[in-house]
Formats: structure tokens, C-alpha cells, sequence
């Protein structure tokens, strides 16, 4: 298994941060999913054997954060809230709006491979209500306009 | 520490400090309901059951994790609190199956007894239930997540009380799911510790789901018959077409030394008697082909031939090899019928420690064995050689968990990194070479470490301090493998002085057949046949030395020995040669399956095995226990019964060989009265005072009687044992001798997946071979 | 990146160096930046935890315990490294105020967990950043960075002879990771479980050693609070509730924002000031006053001051600070379903009532808008949350039960509206319920 220089990099930094190995888990995980798309078995076994855990334990882990996934995704993930500040004005028409622009429900991903679409939780943006994440951008006081637009220039910076 | 005063219910308790309140309560009777709470594993406070109110506190506590406190006052049954509960079960009912009518642990369920208690039942979800489906995680093991109830108790016994971390909890809320380590199977120890902690019917045993309803079954809490640690195993029996059919094998009866434990083996390792292979009929050799006979035509043959041997070429030309899985009443009886009746000295069996040795080391040294309980209590640990996690999974369990619990520390001195390691404050590794009998001399002596006895980064340095630290430490418990022999027992056990000691050996009786004297030169008591000693009085005894098992092999070679007793084992498999291929010797065996050993002979008599007699075993620490029958399987007799019927067929007189029609004449009828069925308490309390009468020649209990009267070290309480206790024999009064030509101790090397012929025919354990592609040796010994 | 939004009833402390450039170290510096700490390296442990105690400063993070008192807890002793932790997981609906500090002024909360440290002789602290806010980490990486490269971290800060680390970690999406000690967990690398209490943090915590949490902006309140005295940080707000507040206002409103008001300020003024009232000309249904775990009030229950001690006089929570306004065009069945799918979402699944009960009331809540309601749900849906409530292992079972309890009993009517197999009386003209779920 292999990681980018800068992964490396940040992984030696991060690990003497904590007492114990195993605290630099959850991060080490993250960034390794950004870099590999998702945390396959073979990111599982890799950071297991540097953390000292069994792949059991990294698993457990991953399970438990909504961020983390062991299966692939699409390169942008669009992450539409649909929480209370976000529903009263108008998340759930924006989610329905990408669904149906982009012709995929909750948690699938395009054929092209480009976009993956969630519903998601509070992301924090609630006093700029709609709003939603593609991979870690925000988009926020959002229109089914505006989230055309985004979407297209996703879609145009995947052509270049 | 100071108990404690605190009020619960209105009345007055004491506990000590540090008490949790729930067993604070239970202490006196007062039941707090919990489903995560399980003693001696990590608190969870999960459940939320075990809710009660302390004055003072706002909101309701969980008896689990709140600790006693002076003046505590505490309300454990209320209005609220019944609410509180009840309504914990109704949620769980909500997404639980209800699939009670044919879940394994119908009956037997805590969430059944709990909606039994609260009320619950009456269901307010209307909702659709989250399904998953059922999944196989081992050959052994099945998920019903559906079922489960997440008290997490599968994964702090896998973890904490095994130390093998195989179950994990996934994903989060609703979706939170126990998971095995591979995914979607096990890779563990098969202990099935999960299933047996599980409260519900969510974690099921491949060997016994769907079998029967757990109340069609008779519960029979007896001896395992796997390995020496002696645990207790609950034998769930049913009436079947050829007697009484083993269905089930957990732990339900927690009585035993083995506590919460029972191995893959204790568990699953029954099966091999209701195997098809079973033998449930007499063969005789009849024109070179083994024939189905009468038991009537068997004694009669056997009986006319031992005599004729015996008559015409003198007891040395017969000769007789015990088992290390019959009872010490067989082994005992073994062993007099052979010096007896057959007038030989040529007895063995198949040694796999040196219980001479270390009972002549012990002589005169009152307190100095330890029993299996000792090892979860001693302050300090040292291990020498063995890998009990394989070979002695009790003994590893004590030992980890009073590492754990009590911060026992531990010494391990192996030659390979054993799992045990993980556990120890020191671990020492030594040379393969016998490093381990190297270290008991550097141990023993003032010598510097020789070079080749430290391994991987065990320095010198290290072995010295060791040494140093075992020298000083007090109330030290000290358990070694077969690597120590001879002279190297001696040593160890006069280089610490101040220890207590377990010498281990791999069969479930190895220790009483040893006790017993199925030796050459040693009678039961470990009394030379050159000695004197009350037995010799009573018994009277050929004087000189027998032979042992080789040697014995050697005369039939040689045509010398002209009749050879086999009992449960097979010397012709282990040892891998066949002195008999050429030899007229008249071959006796009397074994549960067709073995090596058996195939070659002239008389084949099918056995009951241990979990199908009475009588006593002997663990590898000297605990002796008793063993109940439990199943039956018709056309098979007890060792014991075919002793006395060959000596019978001999024309011996059996009242010179059992004991039997002694005791005190009660009227047997005098305590029934009117409420026939109760049990009879008159009899019960003769039989603990060994005084019930033993009226047949084939009660083993008349033997017992002996056994307590002349072997050194068995006169423990006889009621203790009766009531399913262990009681610790001694080694300090034993005759003390050391064998002349003491025999080879050979390991069995079974690990935790093989017993010997047992497990050869047990499909539960096979099936986990294959699941964890393991080999088990060609050919099993015993 | 989020737009900053003022009116002149603010009282700006917390966000006095907002939207000034100050994540840039120069620049902090010069709007008296790393003041604080080295006034607090002059003070006794003890002074500056009366400074704060005197401060009447309570947790920004929901509960508004007394952080004074908090870091008193902290046992002078110990044998084992103590620590602070920042809470900087800000997942609670509604609320998006720790957000900003990191992004506006991230060396404040450095020197706020500095200050901690100082007062409860900690020597390193960890700040804690949930997942989705990954270009908060950047610039706070850059900034723990930058006070390194000053000394202002690391050994012997600003020449005092004291040693002191900070470090940043990393959510990866989970509420409950918010609850303090769930909070440590995973931090320890763990699954979000919360622990067994007691033993409190302050005693066992981080890694088993003595633990001072404290949310973003609480310990972004801290060098003003040292800086500008506690008798001056205590008189902004009502008594026993000191200082400003950043409200995060959001939902109905035509100028929803963060605005740092003091504490105690008019709930009404706030929706229809400094908000800017209900746009389109509707009117006021309910409003969450401390983010979804809050109660809700009604229309006529607003007239009330936002501190802690008033709002919970009347019968909610000021917690999080997230004021979350629903017009009379929402459906509350709707909104209550959509707290509760957060809830059965968020769930860490640990104990009975809180796993079991959020699925149950999501799933009832579910079918009864979607017309399948039955009138005893109503009944079980409140039977369930009462319950739920002050059993749970941790607040999480109760943040999910009273506000489910609130609808029921404020919103009774619209419930029953429901019922027979009505639509929604709100449903909105091609509004969606379902996703297209596609293979
Ligand atoms: C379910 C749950 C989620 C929480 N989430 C947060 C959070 O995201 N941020 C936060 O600061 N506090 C959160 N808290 C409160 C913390 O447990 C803790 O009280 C707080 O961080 C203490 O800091 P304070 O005293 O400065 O408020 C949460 C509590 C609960 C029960
Ligand atoms: S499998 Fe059994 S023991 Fe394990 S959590 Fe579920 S119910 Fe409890
Ligand atoms: S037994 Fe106390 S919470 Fe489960």
C-alpha cells in the first residue's frame, strides 16, 4: 500500500501528537479516504498494522463515522442538508432538485463516476439555510439554480 | 476493607467499600434485573435495566455502575422504576422478532424472562421490524442480529475474558451490529463463550441449533473429557432410539472450577459418541475376520484364555495397558485386577507427565500442589513450557484473568512465543534444545545463564533478574509442562521452596491413571511393588517389576507375552508399529471405535465412554471431581463392568476385588413417604457419608470407598465431592517412588481443535479443522 | 467563506476581530492578540480561575455550566498528564457559531486553551474540529503553526520558563462525538461511546488523565475575559449569566446570521430585529431556541430574555445558541420528524432507550405523516419520549426526547390534523417525500 508523500508526511507529523498510537486513528483515516476515494481492505489492513489494531477495531471505527465509507464514490460528493434550518427554507427541494438533474437517489453515484449524492446532517451552515458540501466546499444560500450551476462547473473542472 | 453500611429497600446491608450497588443487592437477596451487566467484565450501562433510585440524585441510577456509598439510600422496586424497566423491554421488543416458538434459547431467555417480569408484552409498535438475515460466522457459530439485544457481553468475553478480540460492534444507532473479525466469519478460538453469555437466542451453536426445545432435555453437569484442567460441562441428553442421546454441551452449570469457561472441546466435543462409527457390539476374530458376538461369548473366551496364559506361562506373559480417559475407579480397579487376577505387574499407560518424579519431590511437602482455583487467586505466576492456550485452555483462562482482575504477575519461560506472552510480566524466551529444563538448572543453581538459553532480545541480564525476582517472590505458583522430566522436577521444586505447584498432562485422567498406578513398578499412591504399604497387605502383589508398554511391545515380538488387556487406548496408533502382525498373543481391546490398536485385535468390546459412567476423575492439578452419566448408548458397557465381568469369567471371587455389599443395610424405603417423587434425602445423606450400601459388584462408589481408604492423599470429603465440588488431593503422603525404568513421557500434542481418538470422531471439531485448515497429526494418540 | 452579517444591538467581543484578517498571526497581534495569555503567565492557577469564575461565564456548548467552576474540579494533583480540550465538533442543528471563530479568529481559541492549561496546570491542549469542517483545520493548522514559530507555543512560551502544546485533531461525521466524553473517545482513536460517570473528565480523563472540555467559544471568551476583567465581562449579561452570546439565527427570518448579542436579550427583538422578522408575510409558528435539542416555543411564548436561567424558566434550553424560526407555512409534524430522523441518525447506538426510541419515534413519525397516523400514536409517541427522558446513558436520548415531547404537547392540534388519512395539511405543491431510489 501506498500513500503520497504529502500523506506521509502528515501521518509521521500527527502521530507523536498523541500518547497512544491508535489517537491518530480517525484522522489518518479521513485523509487516507481523500487520497484513495475510499478505505479499502487494503488502506484497512495498511493502517491497522501501523496503528497496532486489528483490521476488526479499524472497522468498528469506520462503521462509526458517517464521513468514513468502504465503498467507492464518485469524485464529488455532493452533501445536501435537509436539517431544520435547512428544510424550512427549501433543502429538500434542493436535494430533489440535484436527484433529478443528476437521475440518482441518496447515496449512489453517477455513472460517469463523477458525483455521488447523500442527504446529509447539520453541516453548520444553518444561518446561510440551504446549503450543502461537494466533497469539503461549501455552497450555501442556495437556488435549484445556483445548484445547477455549481454542479456544471464540478462537471466542467472533472473535463479539464 | 471496612464494610460499608447502606439502606436498600428499608433494610439495613453492609458491603465493602467499592461494591457495586447491583451485587451489593444480590449479596442479600435483593434482584436488580440487567442484561449488560456481567461480572467480572468491563461495565457498560447499556441496558438500562438495572435502573434504581438513590435518595439524593434527580434522576434514576444504574445499580451497575454506581458504586456503594456509607449511608447510601436506595429504592430498587418502585413504580417509576418498574416503568423504567418495562419500558427498556417493550423497546426492545419493538424491533425484536418475536420468532420465540423456534429460537434455540426459548425457554431459556433472559428477554423472555425479563417481558415475563415487567409486563411488557402487550406490543405498541406497529412500525415494520429491521430485518438482516441469519449468518454462519463458523462452522460452530451463527448471528441472528435480529435477536440481539447489544449488551455487548459476546465482545468483552471474546476480548477481555479470552483475550481474543474476534468481536467488534459496527455501524452506529439502530444499525449497530456485533461483527465477527473476517467480515463475514470467525477466526478465533471457538470457545463459544459468545453463545453461552449470549442472554438471548442471537448467537446460536452450529453443533446444537434446532435440535431440541431446552426443556425436553435432562441437564447433567459432569466432567469433561477432553483435557487434564477438569472443567465442568453441562451435558444437555434426550431419550433416543439407542438410549440417551448427548444433544447439547455448554455451561450452563456454572458450578464447576472452570466458573464462566468452557473451550471449543468442553462444548461442542460430545458428538464423537453418537458417531457411526460407534462400536455397540462384541467382535471376536473368527477365520481372521472380526465378527459381531455376545457379550456372553466375549467374557467367556477372554476369561478361558487370560486364565489359560496366566495358568500355563505365569503373569508375566500378560500384560495390560490402562486408559488416561476412564475413571480413577477403572484405573484403580485396572491395576488390582491386573496384579490380582491376571498376577502381573506388566501395567502402563500412556504418560504424558512425570507424576512420579514430582510426587516424589513433594513427599513430605504438605500445601505444596495448587489446585486449578489457586491459579486465578496467586499473586504470582511463573509458567514453565506448554502453551496452555492450547493444551490446557482452563489454565490459560485462569491465568489470564487473574492477570487481569487481580494484577497477577506472570513469568513465562518458553521456547516458543506462546500466546500466554501477552499476558506476562516477564516472558523469557529459551532455546528450542531444552531450554526450558536449562533453565530450571540455572534456576536451581548459582550459575550464570548459558549462552543459547535466552532468544529473541532475552538477555542474560534478564534471565538473572528473573531468576532473582522467582527466588524472592512470595506465594509464588509455579506450573510446568512435560519439557520438565526426572531430575529437572526435583530441581525446580527444591530450587522454590516457597512455591506451590501444577505439573501438567494432557488427558482428561492422565493424573488419576498415574495416582491410580497403572505403572510397571509403582502401585496406586506411587508405593514401589519393592516397598511395603497397606495396599501391598490387602492386595498382595507379584513382587517383581512389570514391563512397560515398549518393552511389553518387545515380548510380543519376541513371543514372550502372550496376552495383551488394552483399555480405551491405542498404543498400536500412537507408537505407529506392530509387534502383533507375527505374534500369537491373544490381543484384548476394549475401545469405543474400531482404533489401530483395536483393528489388529482378537476381542474387540465396545465402551461406554466418561460421559456415559460414574465415578471420579483427577485433573492435572490433583482436583478430584465427580463424573455423571449422562448419555447412554445401548450395547456398550462401562470399563468398570468389564473388569469385574472378565475377573467373573475367570472364576475370581469379585467380593476379593470390589468392596461391595458393605456399608449400613438402610430401608431403603423409610424417607419416601407420601410425596413420592421428592428426593430421597436418607439415601442422599448415606451416600455422602459413604455408607450407602453398595449392593452390586459393578458400583464404582464401593471402589471409591477403597481409593479414599488406601490410596495417599484421596481421603477428602466425600460429601463436597458429591455435591459437585472439586476437592483437592495430596501428594505428601504417597509412597514416593520413582519408577526404575521410567517409561517415555510422550506429550499428545493436541491443540485446541484435536483430541486424540475423540476428536478423530467428533464432526463439531472437524468441521472447525477444516473451517481453520489446520492438520491435525495422522494418527491421534489416545 | 460564510457571510458575515451585524446590527447595532450587537455587543461584539467573541466576534470583535471578525472578518479583520486576524486567523493571520501579524494581524491578531496587532488587535491585542496573545495579550491575555501573558497577563494569565503572571497570574496564579487560582486567580485566573476566579477571574473566570467571577466572569459568571458559563459553557457556550449547551449545558452553561459555570466554566470557572469546571476548571476548579480539576484536582490540583495528579499523577498522570492533565489536558484541555476544546470542543469544536458543532454538529447540533442550528447551530454554526464555532464555525466562524475558527475561520475569523482561530489564535483566540489557541489562547484560550492556553489559559486554560495555565489555570488547571495542563501542558498541552487538543482542539477539536469536526470532520465537514476541513478548511477550518487548515487554517487552524496554519495558526497553531504560526504561534509555534513565535513561541508563543511549544517550550518556554513568550520566555515564561513554561512549556505548553497545542494540537489539532479531526472529526470524521458523528453528533454524538460532541458529548464530551464521546468527545475524548474518539479522539483516543475510539468510537464515539460515551463513558461511564463518574469518574468526571476533570478527574479521568483524556488518556485517563485529569481533562478540562470547554466548546469553541467558550474558550474564545476567555482572553477578553482576562483582558477586559471579570466584572466587566459579568455586567454584559443579567447576573450569573456574563458576557455576549453568538446567536446563530436561521430558518423563517429575512435576515438570519451569527450576531454576538449579550446575554439576556429579548427573544422576540431578536426574531424581529435583528433578523429582520418573517419574510413573505407570515407569521410566526414556534421557534427552537438553542438548537434542535431545545424545546420549542410558541408565537406567544416568546417574550422572553435569552439567557440560561430565563429560558429554561420557561420550560426550554438556551443551549447551543441556535435560534431555528418556523413560519406558519411549516408543518411541524414534519419538522419534529426531521429532529427525530437526526436523532435516529445520530444515535451512537450504545444504550436501549436512546438506540431503540429515536428508531421507534422516527419511524412513527414517518408513517403518521405520511397519513398513516392513528391517534394513539400520538399517545406513544409521547409515552416513548417520556420514557426515553433522564434514562438514557447520555443526553443524547434526552436531547431527542424533549423536543418530541414539546410538539406533542404545544402542537397537539396540528398532530391531529393528521390524522385519517389526511395529507399533510402543509404538503407543498410537488414537494418530495421519498427520494428516487435508483439500482
Ligand atoms: C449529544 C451531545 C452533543 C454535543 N455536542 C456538542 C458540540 O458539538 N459542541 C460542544 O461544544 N458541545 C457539545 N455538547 C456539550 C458537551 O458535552 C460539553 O458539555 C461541552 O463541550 C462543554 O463545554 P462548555 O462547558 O464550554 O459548554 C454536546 C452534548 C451532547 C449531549
Ligand atoms: S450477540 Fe448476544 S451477547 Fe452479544 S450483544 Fe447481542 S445479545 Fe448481547
Ligand atoms: S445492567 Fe446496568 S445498564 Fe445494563
Amino acid at each position: 500500500m501506498k500513500f503520497s508523500d504529502e500523506f506521509e508526511q502528515r501521518f509521521a507529523e500527527m502521530v507523536p501528537h498523541y500518547p497512544t498510537k491508535r489517537s491518530a486513528l480517525v484522522p489518518t483515516l479521513l485523509y487516507a479516504q481523500d487520497e484513495v476515494g475510499f478505505l479499502s481492505d487494503d488502506v484497512i489492513a495498511e493502517i491497522a498494522a501501523r496503528l497496532d489494531l486489528t483490521e476488526l477495531e479499524v472497522r468498528n471505527v469506520i462503521s462509526y463515522y458517517s464521513m468514513l465509507t468502504t465503498k467507492p464514490r464518485g469524485k464529488f460528493n455532493v452533501q445536501v442538508c435537509t436539517n431544520i434550518s435547512c428544510m424550512v427554507r427549501g433543502g429538500e427541494e434542493i436535494l430533489h432538485h440535484c436527484a433529478t438533474k443528476l437521475g440518482i437517489g441518496h447515496k449512489h453515484t453517477t455513472a460517469d463516476g463523477l458525483f455521488t449524492l447523500e442527504e446529509v446532517e447539520c453541516i453548520g451552515a444553518c444561518s446561510w439555510a440551504p446549503a450543502a458540501q461537494v466533497n469539503y466546499d461549501f455552497h450555501e444560500n442556495l437556488t435549484p439554480e445556483k445548484m445547477d450551476g455549481i454542479l456544471d462547473n464540478y462537471k466542467k473542472k472533472a473535463m479539464q | 476493607m471496612a464494610d460499608l453500611t447502606l439502606t436498600v429497600d428499608g433494610k439495613k446491608i453492609a458491603a465493602p467499600a467499592g461494591t457495586l450497588l447491583i451485587e451489593a443487592c444480590k449479596n442479600v437477596g435483593i434482584e436488580v434485573p440487567s442484561f449488560c451487566y456481567y461480572p467480572n467484565l468491563s461495565l457498560q450501562g447499556a441496558c438500562r435495566m438495572c435502573l434504581v433510585k438513590v435518595e439524593k440524585m434527580p434522576k434514576l441510577q444504574t445499580a451497575c455502575t454506581t458504586v456503594v456509598g456509607e449511608g447510601m439510600v436506595v429504592t430498587s422496586d418502585s413504580d417509576e422504576i418498574r416503568q423504567a424497566r418495562k419500558s427498556m423491554v417493550e423497546m426492545l421488543l419493538g424491533n425484536h422478532p418475536l420468532d420465540c416458538p423456534v429460537c434455540d434459547a426459548g425457554g431459556e431467555c433472559e428477554l423472555q424472562d425479563m417481558t415475563f417480569s415487567y409486563g411488557a408484552a402487550e406490543s405498541k409498535f406497529m412500525e415494520a421490524k429491521n430485518h438482516k438475515d441469519e449468518q454462519q460466522w463458523s462452522p460452530v457459530v451463527f448471528f441472528d442480529r435480529p435477536r440481539c439485544i447489544l449488551c455487548y457481553r459476546c465482545v468483552r468475553v471474546c476480548g477481555e475474558a479470552m483475550d481474543v478480540w474476534a468481536l467488534g460492534v459496527q455501524n452506529r444507532g439502530v444499525s449497530s451490529v456485533i461483527a465477527p473479525n473476517k467480515q463475514d466469519h470467525l477466526e478465533c478460538e471457538e470457545c463459544g463463550m459468545c453463545i453461552d453469555i449470549c442472554p438471548v437466542g442471537a448467537l446460536t451453536s452450529g453443533a446444537y441449533r434446532y435440535k431440541t426445545r431446552p426443556w425436553e432435555m435432562k441437564h447433567v453437569g459432569t466432567i469433561c473429557t477432553h483435557c487434564g484442567d477438569g472443567c465442568k460441562t453441562t451435558l444437555g441428553v434426550r431419550r433416543s432410539d439407542t438410549g440417551m442421546e448427548i444433544v447439547r454441551g455448554d455451561n450452563r452449570d456454572k458450578s464447576g472450577t472452570n466458573s464462566d469457561f468452557l473451550c471449543i472441546k468442553g462444548r461442542y466435543g460430545f458428538d464423537f459418541a453418537n458417531h457411526e462409527y460407534r462400536l455397540t457390539q462384541p467382535l471376536i476374530r473368527k477365520d481372521g475376520k472380526l465378527s459381531p458376538a455376545t457379550w456372553e461369548e466375549a467374557f467367556e473366551l477372554i476369561g478361558k484364555k487370560f486364565a489359560e496364559v496366566r495358568d500355563r506361562d505365569g503373569g508375566q506373559a500378560i500384560g495390560v495397558i490402562g486408559s488416561t480417559r476412564t475413571t480413577n475407579e477403572e484405573s484403580y480397579l485396572l491395576s488390582k485386577f491386573a496384579r490380582l487376577v491376571l498376577k502381573t505387574n506388566n501395567v502402563d499407560h500412556h504418560s504424558t507427565a512425570d507424576f512420579p518424579a514430582f510426587a516424589a519431590a513433594l513427599r513430605d511437602k504438605p500445601e505444596a500442589t495448587a489446585s486449578m482455583a489457586d491459579v486465578f487467586a496467586a499473586p504470582a505466576i511463573l509458567l514453565i513450557g506448554n502453551d496452555p492456550t492450547e493444551q490446557h485452555p482452563l489454565l490459560a483462562y485462569q491465568i489470564r484473568n487473574n492477570v487481569r482482575l487481580h494484577r497477577s504477575r506472570l513469568y513465562v519461560v518458553n521456547s516458543r512465543p506462546i500466546k500466554l506472552r501477552r499476558q506476562a510480566t516477564v516472558f523469557a524466551q529459551v532455546s528450542e534444545d531444552n531450554g526450558e529444563a536449562a533453565f530450571v538448572d540455572f534456576l536451581s543453581k548459582n550459575n550464570p545463564a548459558p549462552e543459547p538459553l535466552g532468544m529473541s532480545g532475552t538477555t542474560t541480564g534478564v534471565l538473572e533478574k528473573l531468576r532473582e525476582t522467582l527466588r524472592s517472590v512470595k506465594d509464588l505458583l509455579v506450573v510446568f509442562g512435560s519439557e520438565i522430566q526426572g531430575i529437572s522436577v526435583t530441581s525446580l521444586i527444591a530450587a522454590l521452596p516457597q512455591a506451590k505447584f501444577i505439573c501438567l498432562a494432557d488427558y482428561a485422567n492422565s493424573r488419576g491413571a498415574a495416582d491410580m498406578g497403572l505403572y510397571p513398578d509403582l502401585l496406586p499412591g506411587y508405593h514401589a511393588i519393592a516397598g511395603r504399604s497397606p495396599l501391598h497387605e490387602e492386595w498382595g502383589v507379584p513382587d517383581t517389576a512389570g514391563l512397560p508398554t515398549s518393552e511389553m511391545f518387545t515380548a510380543a515380538k519376541e513371543n514372550k507375552l502372550k496376552a495383551l488387556y488394552v483399555v480405551g487406548s491405542n498404543p498400536i496408533g500412537r507408537l505407529n508399529l506392530n509387534p502383533f502382525g507375527f505374534s500369537k498373543a491373544f490381543l484384548v481391546v476394549q475401545d469405543m471405535f474400531l482404533t489401530e490398536t483395536a483393528a489388529i485385535a482378537d476381542v474387540v468390546l465396545p465402551a461406554a465412554n466418561a460421559y456415559e459412567k460414574t465415578g471420579t476423575f483427577t485433573n492435572t492439578c490433583g482436583d478430584l471431581q465427580l463424573v455423571k452419566k449422562a448419555g447412554d448408548v445401548s450395547g456398550t458397557k462401562a470399563d468398570f463392568e468389564v473388569i469385574v465381568r472378565i475377573a467373573d469369567a475367570m472364576g475370581f471371587d469379585i467380593k476379593k476385588l470390589i468392596p461391595f455389599g458393605g456399608g449400613m443395610h438402610a430401608d431403603m424405603g423409610q424417607s419416601r413417604g407420601a410425596q413420592s417423587g421428592e428426593a430421597d434425602r436418607h439415601a442422599v445423606w448415606l451416600e455422602m457419608h459413604g455408607l450407602e450400601p453398595k449392593l452390586s459388584p459393578l458400583d464404582p462408589m464401593a471402589i471409591l470407598d477403597e481409593i479414599q481408604r488406601l490410596v495417599p492423599g484421596y481421603d477428602v470429603s466425600r460429601m463436597n465431592l458429591l455435591a459437585g465440588n472439586s476437592e483437592h488431593t495430596r501428594l505428601d503422603k504417597t509412597g514416593a517412588a520413582v519408577p526404575q525404568q521410567p517409561g517415555p513421557i510422550l506429550p499428545a500434542n493436541d491443540t485446541l481443535f484435536t483430541s486424540g481418538t475423540l476428536g478423530r470422531y467428533s464432526r463439531a471439531l472437524n468441521s472447525v479443522i477444516e473451517a481453520h485448515e489446520i492438520k491435525p497429526a495422522e494418527v491421534a494418540a489416545d | 467563506m460564510a457571510d458575515l452579517v451585524s446590527h447595532p444591538d450587537e455587543v461584539r467581543v467573541v466576534s470583535r476581530r471578525f472578518g479583520q484578517g486576524a486567523a493571520s498571526l501579524e494581524r491578531y497581534l496587532e488587535l491585542d492578540g496573545y495579550k491575555a495569555v501573558q497577563k494569565a503567565l503572571a497570574m496564579e492557577p487560582d486567580a485566573i480561575i476566579n477571574e473566570v469564575k467571577n466572569s459568571a461565564l458559563r459553557g457556550r456548548g449547551g449545558a452553561g455550566f459555570s466554566t470557572g467552576m469546571k476548571w476548579s474540579f480539576v484536582p490540583k494533583q495528579s499523577a498522570k498528564p492533565k489536558y484541555v480540550l476544546c470542543n469544536g465538533d458543532e454538529s447540533e442543528p442550528g447551530t454554526c457559531k464555532d464555525r466562524l471563530i475558527f475561520e475569523h479568529d482561530p489564535h483566540a481559541v489557541i489562547e484560550g486553551v492556553i489559559i486554560a492549561g495555565l489555570a488547571v496546570g495542563a501542558t498541552s491542549g487538543y482542539i477539536y474540529i469536526r470532520g465537514e469542517y476541513r478548511y477550518l483545520s487548515v487554517i487552524m493548522q496554519k495558526a497553531i503553526r504560526d504561534a509555534y514559530a513565535k513561541g508563543f507555543l511549544g517550550k518556554n512560551i513568550f520566555g515564561s520558563g513554561r512549556d505548553f502544546e497545542v494540537y489539532w485533531h479531526g472529526g470524521a461525521g458523528a453528533y454524538e462525538v460532541g458529548e464530551e466524553s464521546a468527545l475524548m473517545e474518539s479522539l483516543e482513536g475510539k468510537r464515539g461511546i460515551p463513558r461511564i460517570r463518574p469518574p468526571f473528565p476533570a478527574v479521568v480523563g483524556l488518556w485517563g488523565g485529569p481533562t478540562v472540555i470547554n466548546n469553541a467559544e467558550t474558550l474564545a471568551s476567555v482572553p477578553h475575559i482576562i483582558l477586559g476583567g471579570a466584572d466587566w465581562y459579568a455586567k454584559l449579561g443579567p447576573p450569573k449569566n456574563g458576557g455576549t452570546r453568538l446567536f446563530c439565527l436561521s430558518g423563517n427570518l429575512a435576515k438570519p446570521g451569527v450576531y454576538e448579542l449579550p446575554m439576556g436579550y429579548s427573544l422576540k427583538k431578536m426574531i424581529y430585529e435583528v433578523g429582520g422578522g418573517i419574510p413573505d408575510g407570515r407569521e410566526l409558528k414556534a421557534v427552537v431556541p438553542g438548537g434542535s435539542s431545545t424545546p420549542c416555543l410558541t408565537s406567544d411564548e416568546i417574550d422572553i430574555n435569552m439567557d440560561f436561567d430565563s429560558v429554561a424558566k420557561a420550560g426550554s434550553m438556551l443551549g447551543s445558541g441556535g435560534v431555528v424560526v418556523v413560519d406558519d407555512a411549516q408543518c411541524i409534524v414534519k419538522f419534529a420528524l426531521r429532529t427525530m430522523k437526526f436523532y435516529q441518525h445520530e444515535s451512537c447506538g450504545w444504550c436501549i432507550p436512546c438506540r431503540e426510541g429515536t428508531d421507534w419515534l422516527k419511524k412513527t413519525l414517518q408513517r403518521f405523516h405520511a397519513g398513516g397516523g392513528l391517534k394513539k400514536d400520538i399517545d406513544n409517541m409521547y409515552y416513548l419520549s417520556e420514557n426515553m427522558l433522564g434514562r438514557t446513558f447520555c443526553p443524547l436520548g434526552d436531547a431527542a426526547a424533549m423536543p418530541t415531547m414539546g410538539f406533542i404537547k404545544k402542537f397537539r392540534q396540528e398532530f391531529e390534523d393528521h390524522l385519517d388519512g389526511r395529507p399533510c395539511p402543509y404538503q407543498k405543491e410537488g414537494a418530495i417525500e421519498q427520494l428516487p431510489v435508483m439500482a
